[in-house]
Protein backbone atom coordinates (compact mmCIF):
# COMPACT_ATOMS: atom_id res chain seq x y z
CA UNK A 1 0.00 0.00 0.00
CA UNK A 2 1.25 3.49 -0.74
CA UNK A 3 1.18 5.72 2.30
CA UNK A 4 -2.32 6.87 1.44
CA UNK A 5 -5.06 4.34 0.59
CA UNK A 6 -8.24 5.99 -0.61
CA UNK A 7 -11.57 4.17 -0.46
CA UNK A 8 -14.92 5.32 -1.78
CA UNK A 9 -18.28 3.79 -0.90
CA UNK A 10 -21.23 4.70 -3.10
CA UNK A 11 -24.87 3.77 -3.29
CA UNK A 12 -28.33 5.09 -2.73
CA UNK A 13 -29.22 7.03 0.44
CA UNK A 14 -30.42 4.53 3.07
CA UNK A 15 -28.25 1.60 1.90
CA UNK A 16 -25.76 2.28 4.67
CA UNK A 17 -22.67 3.05 2.60
CA UNK A 18 -21.72 5.80 5.05
CA UNK A 19 -21.84 3.31 7.93
CA UNK A 20 -19.73 0.87 5.88
CA UNK A 21 -17.06 3.54 5.46
CA UNK A 22 -17.26 4.45 9.16
CA UNK A 23 -16.75 0.80 10.18
CA UNK A 24 -13.71 0.46 7.92
CA UNK A 25 -12.28 3.65 9.44
CA UNK A 26 -13.05 2.44 12.97
CA UNK A 27 -11.34 -0.90 12.30
CA UNK A 28 -8.33 0.99 10.96
CA UNK A 29 -8.09 3.09 14.12
CA UNK A 30 -8.50 -0.02 16.28
CA UNK A 31 -5.69 -1.72 14.34
CA UNK A 32 -3.43 1.26 15.00
CA UNK A 33 -3.31 3.01 11.63
CA UNK A 34 -4.59 6.49 10.85
CA UNK A 35 -7.98 6.96 9.26
CA UNK A 36 -10.14 9.88 8.21
CA UNK A 37 -13.74 9.37 7.13
CA UNK A 38 -16.13 11.79 5.47
CA UNK A 39 -19.22 11.77 3.29
CA UNK A 40 -21.29 13.69 0.81
CA UNK A 41 -25.00 13.27 0.41
CA UNK A 42 -28.09 15.17 -0.66
CA UNK A 43 -30.73 16.62 1.67
CA UNK A 44 -33.01 13.57 1.38
CA UNK A 45 -32.91 10.77 3.99
CA UNK A 46 -33.63 8.05 1.39
CA UNK A 47 -32.66 7.88 -2.26
CA UNK A 48 -30.28 10.10 -4.18
CA UNK A 49 -26.63 9.21 -4.64
CA UNK A 50 -24.81 8.80 -1.35
CA UNK A 51 -21.03 8.82 -1.22
CA UNK A 52 -18.73 8.11 1.69
CA UNK A 53 -14.96 8.10 1.85
CA UNK A 54 -12.28 6.63 4.07
CA UNK A 55 -8.60 7.42 3.79
CA UNK A 56 -6.20 5.04 5.55
CA UNK A 57 -2.50 5.70 6.12
CA UNK A 58 0.39 4.99 8.43
CA UNK A 59 1.20 8.71 8.26
CA UNK A 60 -0.74 11.78 9.39
CA UNK A 61 -3.64 12.35 7.01
CA UNK A 62 -4.14 16.01 6.13
CA UNK A 63 -6.50 16.37 3.18
CA UNK A 64 -9.55 14.41 4.29
CA UNK A 65 -11.20 13.80 0.92
CA UNK A 66 -10.66 11.14 -1.70
CA UNK A 67 -9.46 12.38 -5.09
CA UNK A 68 -8.42 9.18 -6.91
CA UNK A 69 -9.80 6.17 -5.05
CA UNK A 70 -7.76 2.97 -4.88
CA UNK A 71 -10.96 1.14 -4.04
CA UNK A 72 -14.60 1.71 -5.00
CA UNK A 73 -17.68 -0.03 -3.63
CA UNK A 74 -20.82 0.58 -5.69
CA UNK A 75 -24.25 -0.71 -4.75
CA UNK A 76 -26.34 1.02 -7.44
CA UNK A 77 -25.90 1.44 -11.20
CA UNK A 78 -26.08 5.24 -10.89
CA UNK A 79 -23.27 5.34 -8.33
CA UNK A 80 -21.16 2.83 -10.30
CA UNK A 81 -21.51 4.84 -13.51
CA UNK A 82 -20.79 8.10 -11.73
CA UNK A 83 -17.74 7.12 -9.69
CA UNK A 84 -16.05 4.45 -11.83
CA UNK A 85 -14.79 7.20 -14.14
CA UNK A 86 -12.46 8.70 -11.54
CA UNK A 87 -10.24 5.92 -10.21
CA UNK A 88 -6.57 5.60 -9.35
CA UNK A 89 -4.48 3.37 -11.60
CA UNK A 90 -5.00 -0.26 -10.67
CA UNK A 91 -8.00 0.54 -8.49
CA UNK A 92 -10.22 -2.29 -7.35
CA UNK A 93 -13.97 -1.98 -7.96
CA UNK A 94 -16.40 -4.02 -5.89
CA UNK A 95 -19.95 -3.98 -7.22
CA UNK A 96 -23.20 -5.77 -6.70
CA UNK A 97 -23.58 -8.41 -9.39
CA UNK A 98 -27.00 -7.05 -10.36
CA UNK A 99 -25.18 -4.08 -11.91
CA UNK A 100 -23.59 -3.84 -15.32
CA UNK A 101 -19.88 -3.01 -15.25
CA UNK A 102 -18.92 -0.23 -17.65
CA UNK A 103 -16.78 -1.56 -20.51
CA UNK A 104 -13.85 0.74 -19.77
CA UNK A 105 -13.21 -0.98 -16.42
CA UNK A 106 -10.42 -3.57 -16.27
CA UNK A 107 -12.35 -6.82 -15.69
CA UNK A 108 -9.41 -8.26 -13.78
CA UNK A 109 -9.82 -5.52 -11.16
CA UNK A 110 -13.59 -5.87 -10.78
CA UNK A 111 -15.15 -7.93 -8.01
CA UNK A 112 -18.78 -8.54 -8.96
CA UNK A 113 -20.60 -10.34 -6.14
CA UNK A 114 -24.22 -10.75 -4.95
CA UNK A 115 -24.08 -8.36 -1.97
CA UNK A 116 -27.74 -7.31 -1.94
CA UNK A 117 -29.07 -10.82 -2.61
CA UNK A 118 -26.86 -12.35 0.10
CA UNK A 119 -28.14 -9.85 2.66
CA UNK A 120 -31.74 -10.58 1.70
CA UNK A 121 -31.69 -14.36 1.45
CA UNK A 122 -28.64 -15.75 3.30
CA UNK A 123 -28.55 -13.27 6.19
CA UNK A 124 -32.29 -12.73 6.00
CA UNK A 125 -32.29 -8.93 6.31
CA UNK A 126 -31.85 -6.68 3.27
CA UNK A 127 -30.55 -3.83 5.47
CA UNK A 128 -27.42 -5.82 6.34
CA UNK A 129 -26.10 -5.35 2.78
CA UNK A 130 -23.58 -2.77 3.97
CA UNK A 131 -22.17 -5.19 6.54
CA UNK A 132 -22.06 -7.98 3.95
CA UNK A 133 -20.05 -5.56 1.81
CA UNK A 134 -17.69 -4.76 4.70
CA UNK A 135 -17.08 -8.49 5.22
CA UNK A 136 -16.34 -8.96 1.53
CA UNK A 137 -14.07 -5.90 1.40
CA UNK A 138 -11.95 -7.05 4.29
CA UNK A 139 -11.69 -10.61 2.95
CA UNK A 140 -10.58 -9.29 -0.45
CA UNK A 141 -8.21 -6.54 0.69
CA UNK A 142 -7.18 -8.19 4.01
CA UNK A 143 -6.81 -4.88 5.75
CA UNK A 144 -7.61 -5.89 9.34
CA UNK A 145 -7.76 -8.86 11.68
CA UNK A 146 -11.23 -10.39 11.97
CA UNK A 147 -11.58 -9.34 15.62
CA UNK A 148 -10.55 -5.75 14.81
CA UNK A 149 -13.22 -5.59 12.15
CA UNK A 150 -15.89 -7.11 14.40
CA UNK A 151 -14.99 -4.61 17.15
CA UNK A 152 -15.36 -1.84 14.56
CA UNK A 153 -18.81 -3.17 13.66
CA UNK A 154 -19.86 -3.50 17.32
CA UNK A 155 -19.08 0.16 18.04
CA UNK A 156 -21.61 1.25 15.43
CA UNK A 157 -24.58 -1.10 15.68
CA UNK A 158 -27.46 -1.24 18.16
CA UNK A 159 -26.90 -3.59 21.11
CA UNK A 160 -28.52 -6.96 20.50
CA UNK A 161 -27.79 -7.05 16.78
CA UNK A 162 -24.25 -8.45 17.11
CA UNK A 163 -25.24 -11.94 15.97
CA UNK A 164 -26.92 -10.96 12.73
CA UNK A 165 -24.14 -8.51 11.91
CA UNK A 166 -21.47 -11.11 12.54
CA UNK A 167 -23.40 -13.44 10.23
CA UNK A 168 -23.51 -10.68 7.60
CA UNK A 169 -19.73 -10.18 7.90
CA UNK A 170 -19.11 -13.89 7.47
CA UNK A 171 -21.50 -14.25 4.54
CA UNK A 172 -19.80 -11.28 2.91
CA UNK A 173 -16.35 -12.82 3.39
CA UNK A 174 -17.62 -16.08 1.89
CA UNK A 175 -18.40 -14.28 -1.37
CA UNK A 176 -14.67 -13.83 -1.99
CA UNK A 177 -12.71 -16.76 -3.38
CA UNK A 178 -9.21 -17.63 -2.16
CA UNK A 179 -7.94 -16.69 -5.61
CA UNK A 180 -9.51 -13.22 -5.33
CA UNK A 181 -8.17 -12.78 -1.80
CA UNK A 182 -4.67 -13.62 -3.02
CA UNK A 183 -4.97 -11.24 -5.97
CA UNK A 184 -6.34 -8.20 -4.15
CA UNK A 185 -4.51 -8.30 -0.82
CA UNK A 186 -3.22 -4.88 0.28
CA UNK A 187 -0.43 -4.39 2.76
CA UNK A 188 -0.64 -1.38 5.01
CA UNK A 189 2.52 0.67 5.22
CA UNK B 1 -5.34 -2.46 20.19
CA UNK B 2 -4.86 1.29 19.92
CA UNK B 3 -6.26 3.64 22.55
CA UNK B 4 -7.54 5.99 19.85
CA UNK B 5 -11.23 6.08 19.03
CA UNK B 6 -12.91 7.14 15.83
CA UNK B 7 -14.86 10.30 16.54
CA UNK B 8 -16.75 12.86 14.50
CA UNK B 9 -15.96 16.57 14.86
CA UNK B 10 -19.48 17.34 16.02
CA UNK B 11 -19.32 14.61 18.67
CA UNK B 12 -15.94 15.83 19.91
CA UNK B 13 -17.44 19.30 20.41
CA UNK B 14 -19.99 17.88 22.86
CA UNK B 15 -17.43 15.77 24.73
CA UNK B 16 -15.03 18.70 25.04
CA UNK B 17 -17.82 21.04 26.11
CA UNK B 18 -18.90 18.63 28.84
CA UNK B 19 -15.31 18.48 30.05
CA UNK B 20 -15.39 22.31 30.18
CA UNK B 21 -18.47 22.23 32.40
CA UNK B 22 -21.18 22.62 29.75
CA UNK B 23 -24.50 21.51 31.29
CA UNK B 24 -27.23 23.25 29.26
CA UNK B 25 -28.07 23.01 25.59
CA UNK B 26 -30.97 24.66 23.82
CA UNK B 27 -31.12 24.43 20.07
CA UNK B 28 -32.96 23.65 16.89
CA UNK B 29 -31.27 20.90 14.86
CA UNK B 30 -29.93 21.91 11.45
CA UNK B 31 -27.53 20.20 9.04
CA UNK B 32 -24.53 20.06 9.36
CA UNK B 33 -24.67 20.75 13.11
CA UNK B 34 -27.40 18.23 14.01
CA UNK B 35 -25.08 15.69 15.65
CA UNK B 36 -24.18 18.29 18.29
CA UNK B 37 -27.84 18.48 19.34
CA UNK B 38 -28.21 14.69 19.15
CA UNK B 39 -25.10 14.02 21.21
CA UNK B 40 -26.03 16.72 23.74
CA UNK B 41 -29.48 15.14 24.13
CA UNK B 42 -27.81 11.82 24.84
CA UNK B 43 -24.94 12.99 27.03
CA UNK B 44 -26.26 15.92 29.09
CA UNK B 45 -28.79 13.90 31.13
CA UNK B 46 -25.96 11.47 31.96
CA UNK B 47 -23.98 14.27 33.64
CA UNK B 48 -26.88 16.05 35.35
CA UNK B 49 -27.36 18.58 32.57
CA UNK B 50 -30.39 19.72 30.59
CA UNK B 51 -31.19 19.49 26.90
CA UNK B 52 -34.08 21.40 25.34
CA UNK B 53 -35.12 21.42 21.71
CA UNK B 54 -36.64 24.85 21.17
CA UNK B 55 -39.13 26.02 18.55
CA UNK B 56 -36.48 27.94 16.61
CA UNK B 57 -33.03 29.46 16.85
CA UNK B 58 -34.20 32.77 18.32
CA UNK B 59 -35.70 30.92 21.26
CA UNK B 60 -32.62 28.69 21.45
CA UNK B 61 -30.13 31.49 22.00
CA UNK B 62 -32.57 33.19 24.40
CA UNK B 63 -32.79 30.01 26.49
CA UNK B 64 -29.01 29.66 26.45
CA UNK B 65 -28.56 33.23 27.72
CA UNK B 66 -31.16 32.65 30.43
CA UNK B 67 -29.56 29.42 31.58
CA UNK B 68 -26.12 31.03 31.66
CA UNK B 69 -27.37 34.05 33.64
CA UNK B 70 -28.83 31.58 36.13
CA UNK B 71 -25.42 29.97 36.54
CA UNK B 72 -25.01 27.18 33.98
CA UNK B 73 -22.38 26.86 31.30
CA UNK B 74 -24.54 26.88 28.20
CA UNK B 75 -24.11 26.23 24.47
CA UNK B 76 -26.17 26.13 21.31
CA UNK B 77 -25.26 24.81 17.86
CA UNK B 78 -26.55 25.80 14.47
CA UNK B 79 -25.63 26.54 10.86
CA UNK B 80 -25.92 29.64 8.66
CA UNK B 81 -29.72 30.07 8.55
CA UNK B 82 -30.01 29.59 12.32
CA UNK B 83 -26.93 31.70 12.99
CA UNK B 84 -28.67 34.56 11.18
CA UNK B 85 -31.71 34.21 13.44
CA UNK B 86 -29.54 34.26 16.55
CA UNK B 87 -27.76 37.50 15.78
CA UNK B 88 -30.01 39.88 17.71
CA UNK B 89 -29.67 37.92 20.93
CA UNK B 90 -25.94 37.42 20.48
CA UNK B 91 -25.72 41.21 20.73
CA UNK B 92 -27.88 41.04 23.84
CA UNK B 93 -25.43 38.55 25.34
CA UNK B 94 -22.55 40.89 24.56
CA UNK B 95 -24.29 43.92 26.07
CA UNK B 96 -25.56 42.09 29.17
CA UNK B 97 -22.20 40.26 29.47
CA UNK B 98 -23.59 36.76 29.56
CA UNK B 99 -21.05 34.04 28.79
CA UNK B 100 -22.09 31.28 26.38
CA UNK B 101 -20.79 29.40 23.35
CA UNK B 102 -22.50 29.50 19.95
CA UNK B 103 -21.35 26.80 17.54
CA UNK B 104 -21.86 27.59 13.85
CA UNK B 105 -21.09 24.62 11.61
CA UNK B 106 -20.96 26.52 8.34
CA UNK B 107 -22.65 25.23 5.21
CA UNK B 108 -22.97 26.66 1.73
CA UNK B 109 -25.22 29.73 1.62
CA UNK B 110 -26.63 32.28 1.26
CA UNK B 111 -30.06 31.51 2.72
CA UNK B 112 -30.73 27.75 2.96
CA UNK B 113 -28.14 27.28 0.17
CA UNK B 114 -26.70 23.79 -0.19
CA UNK B 115 -27.78 22.24 3.09
CA UNK B 116 -25.23 19.43 3.25
CA UNK B 117 -22.22 21.10 1.62
CA UNK B 118 -19.29 22.87 3.24
CA UNK B 119 -18.48 26.59 3.16
CA UNK B 120 -16.86 29.29 5.27
CA UNK B 121 -19.15 32.11 4.26
CA UNK B 122 -20.12 33.12 7.81
CA UNK B 123 -16.67 34.47 8.70
CA UNK B 124 -17.64 38.14 8.43
CA UNK B 125 -21.07 37.43 9.91
CA UNK B 126 -19.42 36.02 13.04
CA UNK B 127 -17.91 39.47 13.59
CA UNK B 128 -20.51 41.78 12.13
CA UNK B 129 -23.75 39.78 12.25
CA UNK B 130 -25.12 41.58 15.26
CA UNK B 131 -25.49 45.34 15.15
CA UNK B 132 -23.56 48.00 16.96
CA UNK B 133 -19.92 48.17 18.00
CA UNK B 134 -19.17 45.07 19.98
CA UNK B 135 -16.31 42.69 20.77
CA UNK B 136 -16.27 39.22 19.21
CA UNK B 137 -14.15 36.21 19.99
CA UNK B 138 -14.37 33.43 17.40
CA UNK B 139 -12.33 30.23 17.23
CA UNK B 140 -12.07 27.82 14.31
CA UNK B 141 -10.95 24.17 14.67
CA UNK B 142 -9.19 22.18 11.91
CA UNK B 143 -9.32 18.65 13.32
CA UNK B 144 -11.49 16.40 15.45
CA UNK B 145 -9.04 16.69 18.33
CA UNK B 146 -9.22 20.48 18.10
CA UNK B 147 -13.02 20.31 18.22
CA UNK B 148 -12.46 18.86 21.69
CA UNK B 149 -9.59 21.02 22.91
CA UNK B 150 -10.69 24.33 21.40
CA UNK B 151 -14.31 24.14 22.54
CA UNK B 152 -12.86 24.00 26.06
CA UNK B 153 -10.92 27.15 25.25
CA UNK B 154 -14.10 28.74 23.87
CA UNK B 155 -15.86 28.14 27.20
CA UNK B 156 -12.85 29.39 29.14
CA UNK B 157 -12.62 32.62 27.14
CA UNK B 158 -16.36 33.12 27.36
CA UNK B 159 -16.28 32.83 31.15
CA UNK B 160 -13.12 34.88 31.54
CA UNK B 161 -14.33 37.80 29.44
CA UNK B 162 -18.06 37.41 30.15
CA UNK B 163 -18.99 37.43 26.52
CA UNK B 164 -20.53 35.03 23.97
CA UNK B 165 -17.85 33.13 22.02
CA UNK B 166 -18.46 31.91 18.48
CA UNK B 167 -17.09 28.44 17.67
CA UNK B 168 -16.80 28.79 13.91
CA UNK B 169 -16.72 25.31 12.41
CA UNK B 170 -17.43 24.11 8.90
CA UNK B 171 -19.02 20.98 7.43
CA UNK B 172 -15.56 19.63 6.57
CA UNK B 173 -14.53 19.35 10.21
CA UNK B 174 -18.01 18.89 11.74
CA UNK B 175 -18.79 15.79 9.69
CA UNK B 176 -15.26 14.42 9.49
CA UNK B 177 -14.35 11.39 11.56
CA UNK B 178 -10.81 10.62 12.58
CA UNK B 179 -8.99 8.63 15.19
CA UNK B 180 -8.34 10.68 18.32
CA UNK B 181 -6.81 10.09 21.71
CA UNK B 182 -8.58 12.49 24.01
CA UNK B 183 -6.50 14.27 26.66
CA UNK B 184 -6.58 13.08 30.25
CA UNK B 185 -9.33 15.10 32.02
CA UNK B 186 -6.84 15.87 34.82
CA UNK B 187 -4.63 17.72 32.34
CA UNK B 188 -7.36 20.12 31.27
CA UNK B 189 -7.51 23.72 32.42
CA UNK B 190 -11.09 24.78 33.11
CA UNK B 191 -11.90 28.38 34.03
CA UNK B 192 -14.57 28.54 36.69
CA UNK B 193 -16.97 31.47 36.48
CA UNK B 194 -15.88 34.54 38.47
CA UNK B 195 -18.80 35.05 40.83
CA UNK B 196 -19.70 37.77 43.31
CA UNK B 197 -21.99 37.17 46.25
CA UNK B 198 -23.09 40.55 47.55
CA UNK B 199 -20.24 40.97 49.97
CA UNK B 200 -21.06 44.45 51.22
CA UNK B 201 -18.68 46.69 49.27
CA UNK B 202 -19.66 45.11 45.97
CA UNK B 203 -23.44 45.52 45.77
CA UNK B 204 -23.85 46.60 42.17
CA UNK B 205 -24.27 43.71 39.75
CA UNK B 206 -22.05 45.31 37.07
CA UNK B 207 -19.54 46.79 39.51
CA UNK B 208 -16.07 46.87 37.95
CA UNK B 209 -13.14 47.51 40.29
CA UNK B 210 -10.72 50.24 39.24
CA UNK B 211 -8.23 49.01 36.62
CA UNK B 212 -10.30 45.95 35.71
CA UNK B 213 -12.53 45.32 32.74
CA UNK B 214 -14.82 42.51 33.76
CA UNK B 215 -17.42 42.53 36.52
CA UNK B 216 -17.79 39.35 38.58
CA UNK B 217 -21.12 37.69 37.89
CA UNK B 218 -23.95 37.61 40.40
CA UNK B 219 -26.01 34.45 40.26
CA UNK B 220 -29.35 35.49 38.79
CA UNK B 221 -32.36 34.14 40.66
CA UNK B 222 -30.49 33.58 43.91
CA UNK B 223 -30.26 36.17 46.67
CA UNK B 224 -30.68 39.78 45.74
CA UNK B 225 -32.72 40.68 42.64
CA UNK B 226 -31.12 42.59 39.83
CA UNK B 227 -31.86 43.76 36.33
CA UNK B 228 -30.47 42.48 33.03
CA UNK B 229 -31.06 44.52 29.89
CA UNK B 230 -29.78 45.09 26.38
CA UNK B 231 -30.22 48.83 26.89
CA UNK B 232 -27.26 50.92 27.91
CA UNK B 233 -27.08 50.49 31.67
CA UNK B 234 -25.14 51.58 34.70
CA UNK B 235 -23.49 49.35 37.27
CA UNK B 236 -26.87 48.59 38.86
CA UNK B 237 -27.98 46.96 35.61
CA UNK B 238 -30.86 49.42 35.09
CA UNK B 239 -31.17 51.35 31.81
CA UNK B 240 -29.90 54.90 31.67
CA UNK B 241 -30.14 57.40 28.85
CA UNK B 242 -26.74 58.89 29.54
CA UNK B 243 -24.22 59.39 26.73
CA UNK B 244 -21.42 59.39 29.24
CA UNK B 245 -22.42 56.08 30.83
CA UNK B 246 -23.13 54.51 27.43
CA UNK B 247 -19.67 55.56 26.22
CA UNK B 248 -18.01 54.14 29.31
CA UNK B 249 -19.94 50.86 28.99
CA UNK B 250 -19.39 50.23 25.27
CA UNK B 251 -15.73 51.26 25.51
CA UNK B 252 -15.23 48.83 28.38
CA UNK B 253 -16.97 46.02 26.47
CA UNK B 254 -14.67 46.59 23.48
CA UNK B 255 -11.57 46.91 25.63
CA UNK B 256 -12.25 43.58 27.34
CA UNK B 257 -11.11 41.99 24.08
CA UNK B 258 -8.93 44.74 22.56
CA UNK B 259 -6.69 45.03 25.62
CA UNK B 260 -6.29 41.26 25.84
CA UNK B 261 -5.78 40.52 22.17
CA UNK B 262 -2.32 38.95 22.79
CA UNK B 263 -3.83 36.47 25.21
CA UNK B 264 -6.83 35.71 23.02
CA UNK B 265 -5.21 35.44 19.57
CA UNK B 266 -3.68 32.09 18.75
CA UNK B 267 -2.22 30.91 15.49
CA UNK B 268 -0.65 27.79 14.04
CA UNK B 269 2.27 27.97 11.62
CA UNK B 270 3.91 25.27 9.53
CA UNK B 271 7.20 25.61 7.65
CA UNK B 272 7.12 29.39 8.06
CA UNK B 273 10.72 29.89 9.26
CA UNK B 274 12.20 30.33 5.77
CA UNK B 275 8.95 30.69 3.83
CA UNK B 276 8.74 33.26 1.05
CA UNK B 277 5.11 32.44 0.27
CA UNK B 278 2.59 32.12 3.08
CA UNK B 279 -0.71 30.35 2.53
CA UNK B 280 -3.24 31.76 4.98
CA UNK B 281 -6.24 29.58 5.84
CA UNK B 282 -8.52 28.60 8.71
CA UNK B 283 -10.79 25.74 9.82
CA UNK B 284 -11.33 22.77 7.51
CA UNK B 285 -9.45 24.42 4.63
CA UNK B 286 -6.26 23.87 6.63
CA UNK B 287 -6.33 20.18 5.71
CA UNK B 288 -5.94 20.77 1.98
CA UNK B 289 -3.44 23.58 2.57
CA UNK B 290 -1.23 21.33 4.72
CA UNK B 291 -1.21 18.65 2.00
CA UNK B 292 -0.34 21.31 -0.57
CA UNK B 293 2.45 22.82 1.55
CA UNK B 294 4.02 19.37 2.10
CA UNK B 295 3.96 18.71 -1.67
CA UNK B 296 5.33 22.18 -2.48
CA UNK B 297 8.13 21.72 0.06
CA UNK B 298 8.97 18.33 -1.49
CA UNK B 299 9.46 20.23 -4.76
CA UNK B 300 11.79 22.65 -3.00
CA UNK B 301 9.39 25.59 -2.91
CA UNK B 302 9.64 27.90 0.09
CA UNK B 303 5.98 27.77 1.06
CA UNK B 304 4.56 27.85 4.57
CA UNK B 305 1.18 27.84 6.25
CA UNK B 306 -0.16 30.59 8.51
CA UNK B 307 -3.42 29.71 10.20
CA UNK B 308 -5.43 31.86 12.59
CA UNK B 309 -6.93 29.56 15.24
CA UNK B 310 -8.55 32.58 16.84
CA UNK B 311 -10.25 34.00 13.74
CA UNK B 312 -11.73 37.00 15.60
CA UNK B 313 -10.03 39.15 16.61
CA UNK B 314 -7.92 38.56 13.50
CA UNK B 315 -4.32 37.88 14.64
CA UNK B 316 -2.89 40.80 12.71
CA UNK B 317 0.17 41.29 14.95
CA UNK B 318 1.33 37.72 14.31
CA UNK B 319 0.84 38.05 10.56
CA UNK B 320 2.55 41.46 10.48
CA UNK B 321 5.61 39.91 12.13
CA UNK B 322 6.01 37.57 9.14
CA UNK B 323 5.69 40.24 6.44
CA UNK B 324 9.38 41.24 6.15
CA UNK B 325 10.45 37.71 5.10
CA UNK B 326 7.57 37.14 2.67
CA UNK B 327 7.35 37.82 -1.05
CA UNK B 328 3.67 36.98 -1.43
CA UNK B 329 0.60 35.65 0.32
CA UNK B 330 -2.11 33.29 -0.89
CA UNK B 331 -5.40 33.31 1.01
CA UNK B 332 -7.39 30.08 0.64
CA UNK B 333 -10.91 29.91 2.06
CA UNK B 334 -14.29 28.41 1.15
CA UNK B 335 -16.00 31.69 0.37
CA UNK B 336 -15.70 34.62 -2.04
CA UNK B 337 -12.95 36.39 -0.08
CA UNK B 338 -13.77 37.25 3.53
CA UNK B 339 -10.70 36.66 5.69
CA UNK B 340 -8.93 37.95 2.57
CA UNK B 341 -10.10 41.43 3.57
CA UNK B 342 -8.47 41.12 6.99
CA UNK B 343 -5.26 39.86 5.40
CA UNK B 344 -5.23 42.73 2.88
CA UNK B 345 -5.89 45.23 5.67
CA UNK B 346 -2.99 43.80 7.68
CA UNK B 347 -0.62 43.67 4.70
CA UNK B 348 -1.55 47.22 3.74
CA UNK B 349 -0.38 46.87 0.12
CA UNK B 350 3.18 45.91 1.09
CA UNK B 351 2.93 42.50 -0.63
CA UNK B 352 0.83 40.95 -3.38
CA UNK B 353 -2.06 38.99 -1.85
CA UNK B 354 -3.61 36.37 -4.11
CA UNK B 355 -6.83 34.49 -3.47
CA UNK B 356 -8.28 31.02 -4.00
CA UNK B 357 -11.87 30.46 -2.91
CA UNK B 358 -15.02 28.63 -3.87
CA UNK B 359 -18.76 29.10 -3.38
CA UNK B 360 -20.06 25.95 -5.10
CA UNK B 361 -20.21 23.67 -2.05
CA UNK B 362 -17.20 21.56 -3.06
CA UNK B 363 -13.96 21.19 -1.12
CA UNK B 364 -10.82 22.92 -2.41
CA UNK B 365 -8.22 20.23 -3.20
CA UNK B 366 -4.45 20.31 -2.60
CA UNK B 367 -3.96 20.16 -6.38
CA UNK B 368 -6.07 23.29 -6.88
CA UNK B 369 -3.84 25.08 -4.36
CA UNK B 370 -0.64 23.83 -6.05
CA UNK B 371 -1.98 24.97 -9.44
CA UNK B 372 -2.70 28.38 -7.97
CA UNK B 373 0.85 28.59 -6.58
CA UNK B 374 2.26 27.70 -10.01
CA UNK B 375 0.02 30.27 -11.65
CA UNK B 376 1.28 32.94 -9.20
CA UNK B 377 4.85 31.87 -9.94
CA UNK B 378 4.19 32.28 -13.68
CA UNK B 379 2.73 35.71 -13.14
CA UNK B 380 5.77 36.78 -11.16
CA UNK B 381 8.23 35.54 -13.77
CA UNK B 382 6.31 37.25 -16.55
CA UNK B 383 6.80 40.63 -14.95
Amino acid sequence: MSNRYEMRFAGSGGQGVILASVIIAEAAVISGVKAVQSQAYGPEARGGVSKAETVISRDQIWYSKVTKPNFLLALTQASLDKYSTELAEGAIVMMDDSLKAPEYLDAARVISIPILETAKTKVGKAFTANIVAVGAINRALQLFEGKELMEGVKRHIPAGTEEINEKALNEGAALISDKQAAAFKQSIG
Amino acid sequence: MSKAVLMQGNEAVVEGAIAAGFRFFAGYPITPSTEIAEQSALRLPQVGGKFIQMEDEIASIAAVLGASAAGMKAMTATSGPGFSLMQENIGYGVMAEIPCVIVDVQRAGPSTGLATSPAQGDYMQAKWGTHGDHPVIAISPASVLECYTLIIRAFNLSEKYRTPVIFLMDEIVGHMREGVELPNPNDLIINPRKMSFHDGANKQCYYVPEGEFIPAMKPFGQGERYNITGLAHDESGFPVNSNEIADKLVTRLLEKVEKNVDKICRIEEYAMDDAETAIVCFGGTTRAVMSAVLKARAEGKKVGMFRPITVWPFPEAQLRERLPQLKKILMVEHNHGQMLQEVQRTVGGKLPVDFLGCVDGTVISPDAILNKLNEMEGKRHAK
